[in-house]
């Protein structure tokens, strides 16, 4: 059995390959924001990462998960003992197993229920049905094919509006009261009677049925587990790269019913995850409980398929919309949204928000009126309803209300952009409340906009288009300009299972002026290592070289709820601003009295408090440490020691924005999308390293060039999940991606409640392009052949079939 | 059976079933967990190892190690992202390159990546002509979540800049 | 990760032992060389062969591209790239190879898979032997006691995943004819790069005095196998090069072919790209023999 330390102990061996060598201190590191080179690269050139796979425990076993072929039928009845009678199989779990446990079912992060296996009867296509224990990976595989299921195959429904009718086969039979296959009330948004009054004056409008299809987060490491129950003491100490480790600790001890205190979740290096990795999923508490069955560790790590799947899908909105104009400015938008949730409602939302912020579905623009309902389904599909890359539906509203603007723009015979700039909100307007009650902090669109229109020299590109259709090629242009509000959120509004949606930091100043701070963020790649420290740097004058960023041990960092919704700069980033000038303030106390001086007579410049009017009386942040630990005449009231605590409560949503345009080539004998050119215009407010957010920028739009072209899960009609590989779910290559790399620009317009200005990056190149590229694509259609719609993905043979005036939405 | 592979110039023996793959071998038997994995199907590139094959013209070339038998890699010499540095420590250039222009963000993808980079740059006979195309098809066996890829592709060109400055800086498991 | 379910792995030291191997074992050894399309079906086990019989160490006495009079023959072990980089196969089939090899899965799997192992998976959407069947490769299958036959595509590819070789021969090598003004193409309309084809269509022709004088004309994943465009062959011969004779023949490509409807497209799609593609793939093919 591990003990708790040696495993752990791990972490400083990273710092010491990056602080030891020749890499770990950044040569030309700014004291503060600006362009720097990450410090966690050092171990991860080196293969020195420590990801999911490769913890190693003594004694570990291995598990491995027997799921369903079926997306819907009852299980009669479960033969393991072929399995048990293998060599190498130390158990096998079952839901009767885990009803001992109190385990067979588990809470959702939206109140739902979850089967951790599947015991009255499955619900979807490769869900969880037993759990082998074997001493190796390979023979755990191997006995996954001695236990024998005997099911009664019910009819399946993967039809989101298939799944309301009366006579539809009832999916949650195991609710009480449950006679529908409703999976939530109805919510909504914004005054129905202002829109219907805005759409009775309105002079043109636009109507679409607009599918966002499901898609799936898809980081490069799968999921997975080493859970370690120590029978002796009691302690759980779980292995799990996961983007909420506080909030899964709650959980954890909500559902086993151990001691919070006992349970230690420990995050190392994560390959990836995109909202992938927020929920708990049942081979997490499959491991646990085999954790505790077999008395040793146990180690899950789910393969490709099993995370295409069965963990957090993305999206799946099919949505009704009309978008009316007066005057020639966008007025009104109505909204009626189906979301399908698959078999349990397991959704990633804010608890008050059961749509997410769906509300932000009001885009960029001055509207008069504006109302969305969203009704919510259970299907025989995969749960989960993450936000993949996208803080809670912003996505799916982005993506609707920018199609909306284009459809408008057609029926207007308007250019798209023309009609945008038009309808924009007014720099002179923020902070701006929106027609569903959001206020948006700050912003300058018109800016942004016009200078994505010249890095794409928009109006050259109109009239090669023109030359083009002459010539019977198809070309298009397509804009998409959005509105983000990320960085959720304040504590009077939200929360997740109760737990407002807080980050905490914690800052130690050792006495030789270098410093640990520790956060409750999780990174999964956006280098929060390097701009933590940074944050900290600005606010103290300490070299971000010096300064080590602690996250991804439960035990040893505050408590907050983690990486997901770009959270991490909005809400933890302001914890760290916070608790550095809560530093610096006790250092002030320090150096008034090694200045012999009063506190309220010194002034900070970077790196030092200095007496107001004598600037070579100062004393350094360094010089000022040392004191503090050093001292010993220290008065009254004032503790000895350099560091604080903090917990930021954000006063609002932080509200990012841009201005993308893409430009497509289409085949008009194939139908394949050739992608160009990408211009991408971001104000995501201060940068706190611009060569960290351009590189957010870059992967995000990539992940939106894939959903717009070739990410999608679909199901046939059996409810079979028909794209679980990659042979099937297609991310895309550098060759999907423009030959000679996406056009950048940045606007700034800082978060004017924010304490460093910051708005938060890492969603927003996701959520502004697949609408920017679906209008691309639609444009070329457009202009060819007058058609107004199609869904995404633009998959060769769909966008030929939308050419030739048949499309259809996706299976 | 007995299985003797060479990695990064030195010979593991193991006794293991004939179905390991290669990949597990790296892993689980040599104790190198620089090599990751991401799919099922071959698809990904993130396994990706160089095999250095004297049955060959081409210099080490990537393989995805998921997609070989441990006993097929016997007789070949492997280098994983582990033996990409000079004995002393010294950075690949491809390792530089990949730390100075941001080519990662989690980290995954990035071994296999550097090694199919490192090849393309050995193989090229004027590898800081490469075009964008060949670099973009070179790597498209490559997935990669996190960079968007721009930033893959400046890393590559990067190193072969630097090698072409400084050719005692290039170390191949050939020499 | 999935990984193979137990077998048994033992090296070939010739062809004619590996040959005597598969005898040894019955019809349970699978030949295994690239790996790139045995192992994956191992990993999701849909392949379970208790026995793999590893020919890389043949590498040596199969992966030559040789002109031996009248043809260009190409040994079984051939790994793609080489063909993809063959001075040989450009200068006679030029550029068909190049281009098929050119998107051929990715240039890792480029590396390692080989021309055998390509065309025993018999996958139909599978790039070089679209271009196989164009050029009328013809394959050499040694069996026992040294005994060789050599069969047309036509008969060697029986059906998705099923070949004409029997459980104890080996295909050793492919044999092309040469032809005076050739040119060739390759079309390939994909999902992504790295994708099997939705459609792929590979043609040939040889045009000598203003006339076609010979035609190979295939397209890949619209049919159980690869499919032999014959009636566009007939058509194209002793004709002179035209786009309207082109477009002709893409519409006997439509007609001729026999898609199915799938994850890539509806037939009717697929059916619409073979024409596409095949007149495409001829035209450039003129150009490319009259270049």
């Amino acid at each position: 059995m591990a003990t708790t330390e040696t495993t752990p102990g791990r972490h400083p061996d990273w710092y010491g390959h990056a602080t030891g060598d020749t890499f770990g201190k950044i040569a030309d590191a700014p004291i503060g924001f600006g362009h720097m080179k990450r410090k966690e690269d050092a171990r991860f050139i080196r293969g020195l990462g420590d990801y999911m796979d490769d913890v190693r425990l003594p004694g570990m076993v291995h598990g491995a998960i027997l799921r369903s072929p079926y997306a819907h039928a009852r299980i009669n009845s479960i033969d393991t003992s072929g399995a048990l009678a293998h060599p190498k199989v130390a158990a096998v779990v079952i839901a009767k197993d885990l009803e001992t446990l109190g385990l067979a079912w588990m809470p959702t992060i939206s109140y739902d229920t979850q089967a951790v296996l599947a015991g009255d009867k499955v619900r979807f296509h490769l869900q969880e049905v037993a759990f082998v224990i074997a001493l190796d990976a390979y023979s755990a595989q191997d006995a996954l094919q001695l236990i024998e299921v005997d099911y009664d195959v019910l009819p399946a429904i993967v039809n989101c509006r298939k799944a309301l009718d009366p006579d539809a086969p009832l999916i949650r039979d195991d609710k009480v009261g449950q006679t529908d296959n409703l999976a939530s009330p109805m919510w909504e948004a914004g005054d129905k009677a202002i829109c219907d009054r805005v759409f009775a004056e309105a002079d043109v409008v636009a109507k679409q049925t607009i599918l966002d299809p499901r898609s799936h987060p898809c980081p490069m490491e799968t999921c997975g587990m080493v859970a370690d129950m120590n029978p002796n003491t009691g302690q759980l100490n779980i292995y799990n790269g996961n983007q909420a480790p506080h909030a899964h600790r709650t959980v954890y001890a909500q559902v086993a019913g151990l001691p919070e205190q006992n349970i230690r979740i420990l995050c190392n290096d994560i390959g990836g995850g995109f909202g992938n990795k927020v929920p708990v999923y049942p081979g997490y508490v499959c491991a646990i409980a085999g954790s505790i069955v077999a008395g040793a560790p146990v180690k899950w790590i789910e393969d490709r398929s099993e995370n295409l799947a069965s963990t957090g899908f993305a999206r799946d909105y099919l949505m009704y919309s009309e978008m009316c104009s007066k005057g020639g400015k966008i007025t009104g938008l109505r909204v009626d949204a189906i979301a399908d949730h698959g078999a349990f409602d397991s959704t990633a939302q804010a608890t008050k928000f059961p749509a997410g912020f769906f509300h932000i579905v009001t885009g960029s623009y001055d509207l008069s009126g504006a109302h969305c309902q969203v009704k919510a389904v259970y299907t025989n599909k995969a749960p989960g309803g993450v936000a993949y890359r996208c803080s809670f539906r912003i996505t799916e509203a982005v993506y609707l209300v920018e199609r909306m603007v284009d459809q408008l723009a057609m029926e207007m015979r308007v250019d798209p952009v023309e009609l945008r700039m038009r309808s924009f909100i007014r720099a002179d307007q923020f902070p701006y409340e929106t027609a569903t009650g959001w206020v948006y902090d700050s912003g300058d669109y018109h800016k942004a906009m016009k200078l994505a229109m010249e890095i794409a020299g928009y109006d050259e590109l109109r009239a090669e288009q023109q030359e083009k259709l002459q010539r019977g090629e198809m070309m298009g242009i397509g804009v998409a300009f959005f509105t983000e509000g990320v960085g959720a959120g304040p504590r009077r509004h939200m929360d997740i299972l109760g737990l407002a949606m807080n980050d905490g930091a914690e800052l130690r100043v050792h006495p030789s002026g270098k410093a640990v701070v520790s956060i409750s963020a999780q990174t999964q790649g956006q280098g929060h290592e390097t701009t933590f420290a940074q944050i900290v740097a600005e606010e103290l004058g300490i070299s971000p070289n010096e300064i080590m960023v602690r996250h991804g041990d439960t035990d040893k960092t505050p408590y907050g709820l983690g990486t997901y919704g770009s959270r991490s700069t909005p809400v933890s980033g302001g914890a760290v601003a916070v608790v550095s000038r809560k530093v610096r303030d006790k250092a002030r106390q320090f150096a008034a009295l090694m200045l012999e001086t009063r506190a309220e007579d010194l002034q900070w410049e970077k790196g030092r408090w200095f007496v107001r009017g004598d600037p070579e009386r100062g004393s350094t942040i360094e010089s000022i440490a040392e004191y503090a630990y050093s001292a010993t005449n220290l008065p009254e009231g004032l503790e000895g020691g350099l560091d604080a605590n903090a917990v930021y409560d954000p006063p609002n949503l932080t509200y990012p924005f841009g201005a993308y345009i893409a430009v497509v080539d289409v085949d008009p004998g194939t139908g394949k999308v050739h992608m160009r050119r990408f211009i991408a215009v971001d104000d995501c407010g201060v940068r706190i390293n611009p060569m960290v957010v351009e590189g957010q920028i870059h992967g995000g739009l990539v992940e939106g060039i894939g959903q717009a072209l070739m990410e999608i899960i679909s199901f046939d009609e059996q409810g079979n999940c028909m794209n679980a590989s990659f042979m099937d779910y297609l991310l895309p290559t550098a060759l999907e991606c423009p030959i000679n790399g996406f056009e950048l620009g940045e606007t700034v317009t800082p978060c004017p409640h924010h304490p460093i200005g910051a708005k938060g990056v890492g969603e927003s190149p996701c959520v502004g392009s697949p609408p920017a590229i679906a209008n691309a694509v639609v444009d070329a259609l457009y202009h060819a052949k007058g058609i107004k719609h199609m869904d995404i993905p633009a998959f060769p043979a769909r966008v030929w079939a939308a050419m030739n005036g048949r499309a259809e939405p996706p299976q | 059976m007995i299985v003797n592979i060479s990695i990064n110039g030195q010979t593991y023996s193991h006794d293991v079933e004939p179905r390991l793959l290669l990949v597990h071998f790296i892993r689980e038997y040599a104790e190198l967990h620089g090599t990751h994995w991401g799919c099922d199907t071959s698809n990904c590139g993130i396994c990706i190892v160089l095999m250095d094959d004297p049955n060959s013209s081409q210099p080490p070339y990537p393989v995805k190690s998921c997609t070989m038998l441990a006993a097929m890699a016997e007789g070949y010499e492997i280098t994983t992202v582990e033996g990409m540095a000079h004995p002393d420590g010294t950075l690949d250039p491809i390792q530089m390159g990949f730390h100075e222009m941001h080519a990662l963000q989690c980290g995954f993808c990035t071994p296999g990546m550097m090694s199919t980079g490192r090849w393309l740059i050995e193989r090229h006979p004027n590898p800081t002509q490469m075009t964008d195309h060949e670099i973009r098809d070179g790597i498209s066996g490559n997935l990669c979540r996190c960079t968007g890829y721009d930033n893959i592709i400046k890393a590559i060109r990067w190193a072969a800049a630097y090698i072409q400055e400084h050719p005692e800086s290039a170390r191949t498991a050939r020499q | 990760m999935q990984t193979p379910a137990p077998c048994d792995y033992s090296r070939a030291t010739s062809v004619d032992d590996a040959i005597a191997q598969l005898q040894a074992l019955g019809g349970n050894a699978r030949i295994l060389a690239g790996g790139y399309s045995l192992i994956p079906m191992m990993k999701l086990r849909l392949a379970n062969p208790g026995h793999v019989i590893d020919i890389n160490p043949l590498e040596p006495e199969l992966n030559y591209i040789r002109e031996e009079g009248d043809e260009i023959r190409v040994g079984a072990m051939t790994r793609h790239v080489n063909m993809l980089e063959s001075d040989v196969l450009s200068r006679h089939f030029p550029d068909i190879f190049r281009e098929a090899e050119a998107v051929l899965a990715d240039p890792v799997v480029r590396n390692r898979g080989t021309m055998g192992g390509s065309l025993c998976q018999s996958d139909p959407a599978e790039d070089l032997s679209g271009v196989v069947v164009a050029l009328k490769g013809e394959a050499v299958l040694r069996g026992p006691g040294g005994a060789e036959r050599v069969i047309g595509m036509e008969e060697f590819h029986v059906g998705p995943y099923m070949t004409a070789v029997q459980p104890t021969e080996m295909l050793i090598e492919v044999r092309f004819k040469k032809h005076r003004g050739f040119g060739g193409a390759h079309e390939k309309v994909e999902r992504r790069a790295g994708d099997f084809a939705i459609v792929a269509a590979s043609s040939a022709l040889a045009i000598e005095g203003g006339k076609i004088t010979w035609a190979g004309v295939a397209c890949s994943a619209v049919g159980p196998t690869t499919m032999h465009i014959g009636r566009a062959e007939e058509a194209l011969v002793g004709q002179a090069p035209s786009e309207d004779l082109f477009a002709k023949c893409g519409q006997m490509a439509s007609a001729d072919c026999s898609p199915n409807s799938d994850g890539r497209g509806p037939a009717d799609y697929k059916r619409h790209v073979a024409g596409v593609l095949t007149t495409r793939a001829l035209s450039r093919a003129a150009a490319t023999a009259l270049r």
